[in-house]
């Protein structure tokens, strides 16, 4: 028992965390290797992230200041709870600023801030094999990955372009860590696939897959692509109508019954920043007047 | 019998201890060269602070420890077994190893993974007098462009490196400070 009372310290018992404590270091050991670990029950459904919600946990020290977004937002129900779990389980101060962050555990997005050395990012991931949609067979793919056999991938890849003209993976699209492991990484919009080359520390939690992966600091993440079709991050041909930011992930927004729409930074600390140093959107100055 | 001894040294809030103990040791693992301050564990001789700070954090009844000649004495044995519960095995099956980098040779005497499974492989912690961000020339991720460690055997850990995506890993500890070089580290001459 801890000073945190009625429960271990964040949540899980120490041998577990000491199993997922040893499957991150080799996760980092071997960047992109997905690693096998034994995924512990949690109080929250399986989708709601709990293979990170137990990365976030064998991480946490009391002095952290934790954020945790959903999509690139702090206040959807999933990101609230996971939030206040921690804050109840390991007593850490919890943030919706990037900058002032030290661990942030994300569903689907990585945020436009660039993290800087020591700040961490879990990623809950639901499936953690790229292959897994070309081979159902673990046994399989575990080969493919121990002989580097990624030519199906690649086939998949341009069976797309050569139906669509284009590779039409928006999410998930895979990467390839220090050129050796073919990496998938989670379901984020392949916009943010650049900024995984990063000073942080990323980290990759599966529940239900029971795996755990992760990238180092400034570890070479390069998107499949080929000479002819080179990768393209893709982003909406817009400016944020709330920040007037160019160069970040948007949404889109219905606005009113007559189908009006707008475009959104996904994520909201971010736009939040920018328009309280001043940016201003398309649409900004109508909804500070209100 | 030295069971009084070797009830002491171990954390006090083993939580919040082994906590801080494993972001130590995350940071060091994520960026090889990078030399971070430890505390909490007050291990018997010739066990150091880190070492004994890595051990406690890290090992329990499912990790079989091999102690390096260096290290195998009735006292350490004792304080281990006290404190984690690990079993003690032959370098063949050992999860973790611990001792001297001498003592310790030859490297090829632990398991260094399959390659579905790289990481069933050892990781070594490696008790040394001092750490310094000196001599070899440490590469890859983790690495901005280059870190310096003063390396044990930066050619025997250079021909670990060349095994990737197998090989072992290795903790390095002195005093109360720990650093890491993984096996995805790459080593030139300076
Ligand atoms: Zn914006």
């Amino acid at each position: 028992m801890t000073q945190s009372g009625q429960y271990n310290f964040a949540y899980l018992d120490e041998q577990t965390k000491r199993m997922i404590r040893r499957a991150l270091l080799k996760g980092l050991a071997i960047p992109g290797y997905q690693v096998p670990f034994a995924s512990r029950e949690m109080p929250m459904p399986y989708g709601w992230g709990t293979g990170g919600v137990q990365v976030t946990a064998a991480c946490l020290v009391p002095e952290d200041c934790l954020k945790v977004i959903d999509q690139g937002a702090d206040d959807t129900t999933n990101a609230v709870s996971i939030r206040k779990f921690f804050q109840r389980t390991a007593g850490v101060d919890v943030t919706e600023q990037t900058t002032a962050s030290t661990v942030i555990q994300t569903r689907h997005r990585i945020p436009e801030t660039p993290l800087r050395e020591g700040q961490i990012l879990v990623y809950q991931v639901p499936i953690p094999e790229p292959l897994r949609f070309i081979e159902p067979r673990e046994t399989e793919t575990r080969k493919m990955h121990a002989l580097a056999e990624y030519g199906l991938m690649h086939v998949k890849l341009y069976e797309d372009i050569a139906r669509h003209g284009a590779i039409s993976t928006a999410y998930a699209y895979p990467v390839s860590v220090e050129g050796r492991y073919v990496m998938d990484p989670s379901p984020i919009p392949k916009f943010d696939n650049p900024k995984m080359e990063m000073a942080g520390i990323q980290l990759f939690g599966a529940g239900r897959e029971q795996r755990i992966y992760a990238l180092p600091p400034y570890t070479r993440v390069v998107s499949l692509d080929f000479e002819d079709y080179p990768f393209d991050p893709m982003r909406a041909e817009h400016p944020c109508d709330m920040c007037g930011a160019e160069d970040t992930y948007l949404d889109e927004v219905i606005i009113d019954d007559a189908g009006g729409r707008m475009f959104v930074c996904s994520d909201t600390d971010h736009c939040t920043a920018r328009r309280a140093a001043g940016h201003r959107g398309r649409l900004a100055a109508t909804e500070d007047a209100a | 019998m030295s069971t009084i001894a070797a009830m002491k040294g171990g954390f006090n809030d083993p939580a919040v201890d082994a906590a801080h103990g494993f972001r130590a040791l995350l940071n060091a693992m994520a960026m090889p060269g990078a030399i971070n301050d430890v505390t909490g564990a007050v291990p018997v001789a010739p066990l150091s602070v880190a070492a004994g700070v890595a051990i406690l954090t890290l090992c329990d009844p499912e990790t079989p420890v091999y102690l390096a000649p260096s290290h195998d004495t009735d006292a350490v044995r004792d304080w281990i077994t006290f404190h984690t519960g690990a079993p003690f095995v032959g370098p063949s099956h050992a999860a973790f190893a611990i001792g001297t980098w001498e003592a310790l040779m030859p490297l090829d005497q632990f398991p260094i993974g399959t390659p579905e499974y790289p990481d069933r492989s050892t990781t070594l912690i490696v008790e040394m007098d001092a750490l310094a961000q000196t001599g070899a020339t440490l590469r890859g991720p983790g690495i901005r462009e280059t870190a310096q460690l003063n390396l044990p055997d930066a050619g025997a850990m250079a021909d670990n490196a060349a095994l990737f995506p197998l090989g072992v890993d290795f903790i390095l500890t002195a005093g109360a400070q720990v650093a890491a070089l993984p096996r995805s580290t790459k080593i030139g001459e300076r």
